[in-house]
């Protein structure tokens, strides 16, 4: 038990020392907060062989569970996201600040997580193709005609909102430009961020102002 | 100065009889000023013109006594004054003076008039020229007078004195005579010379004040828009500019003008977007009526929008000027001419398809019809542009009679025409083309099947790409993107309600689009889910839309405003905000604002307004989002409230306080919505009191202050409204709000609808002496009395209703008159518009109060028209002019015979007796009394039965008609056997109740007729009986000493046929 508290002060510390003004992935949470984000990321890999270790699997299901967040293959991308390193699982300090951008982070910070998201092979572009996987399954399939013909239109209107440049390709320059014009574009290639209500419940459970669930 | 008195000075249209009137307009004010300068002064005159003799004299009528000319040089002939200086030729004397009509014959006389009237020497000019049409003629002979058209009278006369001249030289026994003669000649044409140049000077004036007042209308901007757009394309050694558009939603209001209302309150036209090729950004041109200026371009964040600041004060009168000073290239093309223009291309092209007309006269309709495919075709653009161009040529066809074979009734007919300007190739007409497209959508269905022959179907197949070329391309677009709405999931959903706002949607071909392939139900369904981000990107759209009237009416019936009315309770204060705008675009009819307020709207968007501190220093972003809520709030409430439950609802939900805090806002786009919805419920009483107890007059009159004129004007309108309560005027006051209202006439602003409210806060705050001392220390009368020229109606009706109510107070009659303001007044007697005629008619009848003024009503015959408004159909006009016709006949000089004059005018006097509104029978009881103080009138009013009537009215209970009929009644008693008629028609004994009543002026009215009726022993024995001496005896003892004089009169009548009688029994 003395154990488990001296683990939680000193990851406390570290995550408020190293990750505090990390401009790649800040935490922005105060020490209590983390502190009750430990419990729960503990209770997630309660029956693990590894209790620092948060599995691909449990993770998609937690997402799934708290955030409403259905699409298999977006889930997935948001596990390589959280994966700093792509270790394959999360570890606390994953875990802890990839909710700092979902929940409290600020503009820039979320349009850098989806854009990480969306950019499937993480060269720092999102092309055509990556736009067209991911846009896939958005439209009811029409009987009439090629269905990947309506989704090919689909990438082409996408394209044009994000494509600031004009180079057939989206930067993440590009992307932040399509952002700023109009917020509603931050998650015009999924949804990978909580809603307003999932985001309100959720945070008030890490702040201890609800029940807790876990 | 023939000439200018002819064209340029500015004649009333109301002659009476023979002569006009010169108008008092500024105009003519400047023509009369430089013909007293040339007539007073010395300059340019010689004493021998002076003295020339004219060949007739120039007669007026003169409001000059003869006592004026008391001075040496002319003698009094009895009434009469005749200068001692005669002509030389037949010594008739150069100036005569007789009763008021005056006669000159020299300049020189005519200086000394104009001297002797000193401050009215205006008046004696106006008058001059008024009755002598063409001065040059009398002065001269009439071989000057002013004709039009080539006048070669100088030149021939000058001829002839050169000839008479040379005569002369040769005849060296020179006649004294006729020396003198040409002497006189060569007078004359000097004379005639200096006149022409006068008359030069005056013209050259006045045009140029003429064309100061040109100012830009809508008919010219569109001429320059058209003619531009035929010098522009692409090719920037073709033409001379890149293209030139107009800015914003394609729609043209009624009278023309294409910027949105509000705008168009600053006097904005349209606005235009011109790329020259030169310049690297487009430029963006106000137009304006005072010209064309540069505003700031598209608004950063409200897209569609215009920054309408501009970034320099430059003000073109023309177009073409401001681009030449813009863009050079344009400059040089223009001066060089070397452009194309595009309209004689598209004349080449009729003339190659005139071949072809035979056939399109009959396949316009069908390519017409064909155009409904579209609908149902998905069918991508083809873009051949050369086909399109073919379009405008067609156009100009007239409708194949095919339609009428076919039965088509005529809303489809209407329908037709209306989409016809469809294929002109400019976007403009494009846009304003399907105006009336889905309702009718079933119907025409229908008729393209009724009209589905073989031969036409072969036709249709092919014409068909063609009509669908007609439609912009926006609209396939719109299609598809409607298309990811129906069918796709969150994500697509975004993508496709973004890409949209990308549209112009302040368009109206955009807007329509969207409704035509089924957007709004998608968009009003989106807003039923629980995805915020979706509603927020429906709500931007639909927030945009909204503002086209179809839009709004679809909206309605899709059920759209109860959706919204329930988001105005969500969380989230964007969708909140949203919502609330939504609403206040769509709940701009009635239908609408009831479905609002049947949802409960009204309560939540009054919830709205509750927002934290308004003006506290430190400002959170939450803190302002709840303020902008509040805006939003205030903005929906404004367009609800112009219902009147929808007011009742307010008020009930709490908006009161809540608006009166927001009040207090620093900010225009707070406070305009605020105040306007003020304006809206000030109407009701309930508000009225409600603004004053709030302390809300404090802060409208802060905002009259306020540098934006829609505040002013909305602040102005609600204080016009407030003001029928007295405690209300008296805060405007104490708040010193009098000296903004009298200041905003004074801007000489051009808005027409500030101008109105200003005047209309300034007519009901007169109402109390305490501001009519105000506004007579701030001068308001000159300034109404100059609104009285050239402003539209609902401005007149608030500035004679002003002077109205300042004319109560004596000072204010004269300073009207000083002012000039009765002729004018005189002359809104002519008009038609009710609310106009019930203020003038009282105003006049105050201004009547003072004899000097009188005398200038009657002179342009102001009793005439007011009589004449007794005929007029509303009761009030019938009522006030018969209160105005009063003070006229009680200050005429001949009062009597000015009555008799009017035909008919008695008995249409006395036959609104029979009239059933009260205030109508107490004006003209009113005025009866007054004409019957004229013995020969009122033996003509006895005659139309005036003494029947009176008594059938007797019987009224009304304190205000009961004093003016009893007063009536006394005066009737004069003549003939009139007493007697009123003891037989029953009237005595309702009189006698009258002396039960409480208000004292009854007493004094029923006494005096009391008093004259007992004059007849039958009516005493009447009055006896209903008890008529009780109250009498009491009267006798009021401090009113015409009460008491008139209560003794009847009493001592009553009394001595009581001792008469005793006599006669007991002698």
């Amino acid at each position: 038990m003395a154990n488990k508290r001296k683990f939680q002060e000193n990851f406390v510390q570290n995550m408020l020392k190293n990750h505090k003004g990390d401009s790649d992935r800040p935490c922005r949470f105060t020490a209590r907060e983390i502190t009750s984000l430990l419990d729960i990321f503990m209770k997630f890999t309660q029956g693990c062989s590894n209790k620092h270790r948060l599995e691909r699997v449990r993770f998609r299901d937690e997402l799934h569970k708290s955030f409403q967040i259905t699409d298999d293959f977006l889930m997935d991308r948001i596990f390589r996201a959280f994966d700093k390193g792509s270790k394959g699982y999360l570890k606390p300090e994953d875990f802890v600040c990839g909710l700092s951008c979902l929940l409290v982070g600020t503009l820039n910070d979320q349009m850098k997580y989806c854009f990480q998201v969306y950019d499937l092979n993480s060269d720092g572009y999102i092309s055509r193709e990556e736009m067209f996987h991911l846009l896939k399954s958005t439209l009811v399939k029409s009987t009439e005609e090629d269905p990947d013909e309506g989704v090919k239109d689909l990438v082409e209107t996408a394209l044009k909102k994000l494509d600031c440049d004009h180079d057939g390709r989206v930067s993440f320059p590009d992307f932040q430009q399509a952002v700023r014009q109009d917020a509603l574009m931050l998650e015009c290639l999924g949804n990978c961020l909580p809603n307003q209500v999932a985001k309100k419940e959720f945070l008030q459970i890490v702040r201890g102002e609800t029940e807790k669930r876990y | 100065m023939g000439q200018t008195l002819q064209r340029a000075a500015q004649w009333t249209t109301a002659t009476d009889g023979h002569s006009g009137k010169l108008e008092f307009s500024s105009l003519n004010e400047d023509l009369l000023n430089t013909v007293l300068n040339f007539a007073e002064g010395p300059s340019g005159k010689s004493p021998e013109e002076g003295k020339l003799v004219f060949k007739k004299p120039l007669t007026w009528t003169t409001a000059l006594k003869p006592s004026a000319f008391s001075g040496s040089g002319y003698i009094e002939k009895g009434t009469s004054v005749v200068s001692e200086a005669t002509s030389p030729k037949d010594a008739c004397p150069l100036l005569e003076l007789s009763g008021n009509k005056l006669s000159v014959l020299s300049l020189e006389q005519a200086e000394n008039v104009l001297r002797v009237a000193g401050d009215r020497k205006m008046v004696e000019l106006r008058a001059c020229l008024e009755e002598n049409k063409d001065p040059v003629a009398n002065m001269l002979g009439d071989r000057f007078a002013t004709v039009d058209g080539a006048d070669n009278s100088i030149f021939r006369y000058h001829e002839e004195i050169t000839k008479e001249i040379e005569l002369l030289s040769k005849q060296s026994d020179e006649s004294e005579e006729k020396k003198r003669e040409l002497e006189e000649k060569k007078l004359v044409l000097s004379l005639r010379l200096k006149l022409l140049r006068l008359d030069e000077h005056m013209l050259n004036a006045s045009i140029i004040k003429i064309t100061n007042d040109v100012r830009l209308n809508p008919k010219i901007v569109d001429g320059e828009v058209t003619v531009l757009k035929q010098v522009s394309g692409e090719d920037n050694n073709r033409y001379a500019l890149q293209f030139i558009n107009y800015f914003g939603e394609n729609y043209v209001y009624q009278n023309g003008c294409r910027a949105q209302p509000w705008r168009q309150l600053n006097g904005d036209i349209c606005y235009l977007v011109i790329k020259c090729f030169d310049v690297d950004h487009p430029l963006y041109v106000t137009a304006n009526t005072s010209g064309y200026y540069l505003n700031k371009g598209p608004s950063k964040e409200k897209s569609g929008q215009l920054e309408y600041e501009r970034p320099d004060s430059d003000t073109y009168r023309e177009l073409v000027t401001m681009i030449k000073a813009k863009s050079p290239h344009f400059a040089e093309m223009i001066s060089k001419q070397e452009f194309n223009v595009k309209q004689t291309k598209d004349r080449d092209f009729h003339l190659a398809v005139a071949q072809d007309d035979d056939q399109d006269l009959e396949t316009t309709a069908r390519s017409e019809h064909h155009q409904h495919h579209y609908q149902s075709k998905e069918q991508t653009q083809q873009g051949d542009k050369d086909r399109k161009k073919t379009q405008p040529t067609r156009t100009k066809l007239e409708p194949s009679l095919k339609w009428k074979n076919l039965s088509l009734d005529d809303e489809q007919r209407s329908h037709k025409s209306d989409r016809k300007p469809t294929k002109k190739a400019s976007n403009i007409h494009e846009t304003r083309s399907r105006s009336t497209k889905t309702p009718l959508a079933e119907q025409e269905d229908h008729f393209s099947e009724s009209s589905t022959e073989s031969e036409e179907e072969e036709e249709a197949i092919e014409r068909r790409p063609e009509a669908n070329a007609d439609l912009p391309s926006e609209y396939w677009q719109i299609q598809k993107l409607v298309k990811y709405l129906k069918g796709g999931n969150q994500t697509a959903t975004i993508i496709a309600l973004c890409s949209l706002r990308d549209f112009n949607l302040t368009q109206e071909t955009c807007q329509l689009a969207i409704r035509d392939v089924g957007g709004l139900e998608v968009l009003i369904n989106l807003l039923d889910t629980d995805e915020v981000k979706c509603k927020i990107g429906a709500l931007k759209i639909l927030k945009e839309i909204s503002r086209n009237t179809q839009i709004r009416r679809a909206i309605a019936d899709l059920g759209g405003l109860q959706t919204m009315v329930k988001i105005l309770r969500d969380q989230d204060k964007d969708l909140k905000c949203l919502a609330a705008e939504t609403i206040a675009n769509v709940a701009k009819f009635r239908r609408a604002r009831r479905t609002v307020r049947q949802h409960g709207g009204i309560k939540r968007l009054v919830h709205l307004l509750d927002c934290v501190k308004l003006n506290s220093t430190v400002m959170t972003p939450e803190m302002e989002m709840s303020v902008e809520v509040a805006r939003c709030g205030a903005l929906a409430l404004w367009s609800c409230s112009k219902s009147k439950k929808n007011k009742e609802a307010m008020r009930k939900a709490g908006a009161i306080p809540l608006l009166a805090k927001l009040l207090k806002s620093e900010h225009e786009n707070m406070l305009i919505p605020v105040v306007g919805t003020l304006q809206e419920c000030a109407s009701e009483p309930s508000y009225g009191l409600a603004i004053r107890t709030e302390g809300m007059i404090e802060d409208l009159v802060k905002n009259l202050k306020s540098s934006n004129q829609e505040l002013q004007m909305h602040c102005a309108a609600a204080i016009f409204k407030c003001a029928e309560e007295k405690e209300t005027r008296d805060l405007v006051r104490q708040y010193g709000g009098l000296d903004p209202l009298v200041g905003l006439l004074s801007s000489g602003t051009d808005d027409k609808q500030l101008l109105a409210a200003a005047t209309g806060a300034i007519w009901k705050c007169s109402i109390s002496p305490e501001n009519v001392q105000r506004f007579q220390e701030l001068k308001a009368i000159d300034m109404l009395v100059g609104l009285l020229h050239n402003q539209p109606e609902e401005v007149l009706v608030n500035v004679v209703g002003a002077l109205g109510e300042l004319a109560k107070d004596p000072p204010n009659r004269m300073a009207i008159r000083k002012a000039g303001g009765i002729s004018p007044l005189v002359n809104l007697l002519t008009g038609t518009n009710q609310a106009l005629l019930v203020n003038v008619t009282r105003a006049v009848g105050q201004c009547a109060e003072e004899p000097d003024n009188m005398i200038i009503i009657d002179k342009l015959d102001g009793v005439r028209l007011l009589w004449s408004l007794l005929k007029n159909q509303n009761r009030d006009v019938q009522a006030s002019a018969a209160w105005a016709i009063c003070p006229c006949i009680e200050n005429a000089k001949d009062a009597g015979e000015m009555v008799r004059s009017f035909v008919g005018g008695l008995e249409l006097i006395v036959s609104l007796l029979k009239s059933e509104d009260k205030e109508v029978l107490a004006a003209v009881c009113a005025a009866i009394a007054n004409i019957a103080k004229d013995e020969e009138n009122l033996a003509v009013i006895t005659d139309h039965g005036v003494v029947p009537m009176l008594a059938k009215l007797t019987h009224t209970t009304d304190d205000k008609l009961r004093r003016h009929l009893a007063e009536a009644i006394a005066r009737c008693c004069n003549w003939g056997n009139n007493r007697i008629s009123f003891g037989k028609e029953r009237a005595v004994a309702p009189l006698v109740r009258y002396l039960k009543s409480k208000d004292e002026n009854v007493h004094r009215s029923t006494a005096r007729a009391l008093f004259q009726l007992s004059k007849n022993p039958e009516n005493c024995i009447t009055m006896h009986e209903a008890g008529v001496v009780k109250p009498l005896i009491k009267m006798v003892g009021s401090r009113d000493e015409d009460l008491q004089e008139s209560s003794a009169g009847c009493i001592g009548n009553i009394r001595r046929l009581a001792l008469a009688n005793e006599k006669a029994r007991y002698s």
